[in-house]
C-alpha cells in the first residue's frame, strides 16, 4: 500500500468511528454485545440517581417553599395582569419591556468594550512587538550619546509596558470597574457616564488580555515571516501590520472570541457601580414583584443563550482553522 | 498613604480572609471539576449528558448571576450551606461554622462556576494525551480503568496543570466579588468601606488594594509561565 492509500484508509476509519458515536473518546473500543448490556443497565442506574438527586435537591426544596406557584411566575407569563403585587398592577406588560431594555444595555456596553478591546488590543500587541524589536538595535549610525537614550527610552518604554500589562491582568476585574468608577469623576469626568466607566474598566483588562493572546501569536510565528518581510524591504510597522499582526489574528481567533464572551459575561459587572443592565434592571424589579429566583432564572437564561450563541461561534471557527480555511 | 501603615491589619485581614474563600472555593471547585470531567469522559451517557450540561451552563452565565442564586437564592428554599460547616476545620476557616452564611454561600458559588472550568481544564489534558497511547493500551488488552489509571491520566496530569493553574488565578481575581454579596471584611470589602463609608482617599487605598492582590495573583502566574517555559522546552 503506498504512502497516500494509508493516509486515505486511516482517515476512513477515522470518519466511520467518529460517525458512529461522535462524542465518545479513543479510551474505549466500540461496545460489544455484553459492553453494550453493561452501559444500558449503567445509564439506568445513573439516570434514576441523577433524577432522585434532582428530585430531592432541586425539586422537592423548590416545591415545598412554594416557588413553583404562578404568584411568582405571574409577572412573567400571565398576559391578563391577574398575578400582580398591588405595586405594579401591570406587571407583565411593564416586565418584558424593561428587561429588554436592560438587555440592550448590556449589549451596548459589552459591544463597545469588545470594540475597543480588540482595538487598544491589537495595538498593544504591534507596540509590544516593535519595542520587543527596537530593543535589539544599537543605533551604531547615530552619535554616541543619541544611540544611547534611544536605547534608554526603549527600554523604559518596554517596562513600563510591561509593569502596565502585568498589574493591569493581575487586578480583579470588578476592583478595576470599581476605580475607575471612582477614580474618574474626580479627574473631570460626569459622574453620570456610568456605562462608560464599564466599559473603560472592562476594556482596561481585556485589551491587555487580547494583546497578550496576539503577541504570544505573533512570537509563535515562524522567524522566516518576519525575515522574509524585512528582505523585501518592509518597514518594521509595515512588518507588523501586513505581515505578523494579520497571520497571529487568525491563529488566535478562537482564544480572542472566548475572551469576548468573557466580556459580555462582565458586563453584569455593572450592577457595583449601578450600570442600568440587564441584571440589575432585574435586581430592581425584584423589590417590586419579590420574585427573586423566577427572576435571576429568567436573567441567567438570557445570559446563556447570547453566551451560548458566541461560543459555538469560537467552536465553529477552531474547526475551520482546523480544516485550514478562514 | 498614611492610611496604609495606619490601618495595615484592616488590609492584611482582608488579605487573609480572601485567602481563605480562595482555599476553600479551590478545594470544592477541584472536587466539582473532578466529578465533572469523570462524568464527561466515561462511557454512561446520561452522566456525559449530565457533565457536558453542567459544563456549558456554568461557562456561559456570569458569576455575578451565579453568586446572586446562590447567596441570596438559596436561604429562599432554606439552604444556608450548612453541610459546610465542618468542625475542626474552623480553626484554620474560622468563618465556616459561624451563623451568618456568606462566606459558606460565597465559596459554594465561585466552587460551583470554577468547577465547571477545572473541568474543561482537565479534559483538554485527557484530549492532549496522542490517541495512539490509548490505542496502544486498549491493544493490550487494558480495560478503560486500567488505561485511565496507567496510561491516560499520567500523562493528562501533566499536560492539565498549566490550565489548571490558570483556572485557579482566574478563581482568585473573581473571589474580589465576594465583597459585593454580603461577605464582611475580605479585600474587597474592606476596599468598600475605607472608599465609600470612611471617606479615605482613593489613591493610597487603590494601591493597597492592588498591592495585595497582585500578591497573590503575579507570583503564581509567574510561576504558571516558568513551568509552561520549561513544558515547552523539555
Amino acid at each position: 500500500m503506498s504512502r497516500a492509500e494509508v493516509d486515505v484508509e486511516l482517515s476512513l476509519h477515522t470518519s466511520r468511528r467518529r460517525g458512529r458515536a461522535p462524542s465518545a473518546s479513543v479510551l474505549y473500543d466500540a461496545p460489544g454485545p455484553r459492553a453494550r448490556r453493561t452501559i444500558w443497565i449503567g445509564s439506568a442506574l445513573a439516570a434514576a440517581v441523577v433524577l432522585f438527586l434532582g428530585w430531592r435537591f432541586v425539586y422537592r426544596p423548590l416545591e415545598a417553599t412554594g416557588q413553583f406557584s404562578l404568584d411568582l411566575w405571574g409577572p412573567f407569563v400571565d398576559s391578563s395582569n391577574n398575578h400582580c403585587p398591588g405595586a405594579v398592577p401591570h406587571c407583565f406588560d411593564q416586565i418584558w419591556p424593561r428587561l429588554g431594555q436592560g438587555l440592550l444595555a448590556t449589549l451596548r456596553a459589552a459591544g463597545l468594550a469588545i470594540l475597543a478591546s480588540l482595538v487598544f488590543g491589537l495595538a498593544l500587541a504591534g507596540l509590544r512587538i516593535q519595542l520587543k524589536h527596537l530593543m535589539t538595535r544599537r543605533y551604531r549610525h547615530l552619535p554616541a550619546p543619541l544611540a544611547w537614550s534611544a536605547r534608554g527610552l526603549t527600554v523604559g518604554l518596554n517596562g513600563l509596558t510591561r509593569v502596565c500589562v502585568e498589574v493591569l491582568r493581575g487586578m480583579p476585574v470588578v476592583i478595576t470597574i470599581f476605580f475607575v468608577a471612582r477614580g474618574l469623576p474626580e479627574l473631570g469626568l460626569p459622574p453620570q457616564a456610568t456605562m462608560w466607566y464599564l466599559v473603560i474598566g472592562l476594556t482596561l483588562y481585556n485589551a491587555i488580555v487580547i494583546a497578550e493572546v496576539v503577541r504570544s501569536g505573533m512570537e509563535g510565528l515562524p522567524k522566516g515571516q518576519r525575515e522574509a518581510a524585512s528582505s523585501l524591504g518592509l518597514s518594521s510597522t509595515q512588518t507588523i501590520t501586513l505581515v505578523l499582526l494579520p497571520q497571529a489574528v487568525r491563529i488566535m481567533l478562537p482564544a480572542i472570541i472566548s475572551q469576548l464572551v468573557v466580556v459580555l459575561k462582565d458586563t453584569s459587572l455593572g450592577f457595583i457601580i449601578s450600570y442600568n443592565e440587564l441584571l440589575n434592571i432585574g435586581k430592581l424589579a425584584i423589590q417590586l414583584l419579590h420574585n427573586p429566583l423566577q427572576m435571576y432564572f429568567v436573567i441567567g437564561l438570557t445570559y446563556l443563550a447570547f453566551n451560548y450563541a458566541l461560543s459555538r461561534l469560537a467552536d465553529w471557527t477552531q474547526r475551520r482553522l482546523a480544516r485550514g480555511g478562514v | 498613604m498614611d492610611v496604609l501603615i495606619e490601618r495595615f491589619h484592616l488590609f492584611f485581614d482582608g488579605f487573609l480572609l480572601t485567602l481563605q474563600v480562595c482555599v476553600v472555593a479551590g478545594v470544592l471547585a477541584l472536587a466539582f471539576g473532578i466529578v465533572a470531567a469523570v462524568c464527561r469522559i466515561s462511557p454512561i451517557p446520561p452522566l456525559r449528558w449530565l457533565g457536558t450540561a453542567y459544563v456549558t451552563v456554568f461557562r456561559n452565565v456570569p458569576l455575578t448571576v451565579v453568586l446572586f442564586f446562590t447567596v441570596f437564592g438559596l436561604p429562599i428554599i432554606g439552604n444556608r450551606a450548612e453541610f459546610l460547616k465542618i468542625h475542626g476545620l474552623d480553626r484554620l476557616f474560622p468563618r465556616l461554622t459561624i451563623d451568618l452564611p456568606y462566606f459558606r454561600l460565597v465559596c459554594l458559588g465561585l466552587a460551583i462556576y470554577t468547577g465547571a472550568f477545572v473541568c474543561e481544564a482537565l479534559r483538554s489534558g485527557v484530549n492532549a494525551v496522542a490517541s495512539g497511547q490509548s490505542e496502544a493500551a486498549r491493544a493490550l488488552g487494558l480495560t478503560f480503568i486500567q488505561n485511565l489509571r496507567y496510561v491516560v491520566l499520567p500523562q493528562a496530569w501533566k499536560a492539565a496543570i498549566v490550565p489548571l493553574g490558570t483556572v485557579l488565578v482566574a478563581m482568585a481575581k473573581n473571589s474580589a466579588l465576594a465583597g459585593f454579596f454580603g461577605l464582611v471584611g475580605d479585600l474587597s470589602a474592606t476596599m468598600q468601606t475605607l472608599v465609600s463609608q470612611e471617606g479615605e482617599p482613593l489613591i493610597p487605598v487603590m494601591i493597597g488594594i492592588s498591592f495585595w492582590y497582585l500578591l497573590m495573583t503575579i507570583p503564581a502566574s509567574l510561576v504558571l509561565d516558568t513551568v509552561e517555559r520549561r513544558r515547552k522546552l523539555a
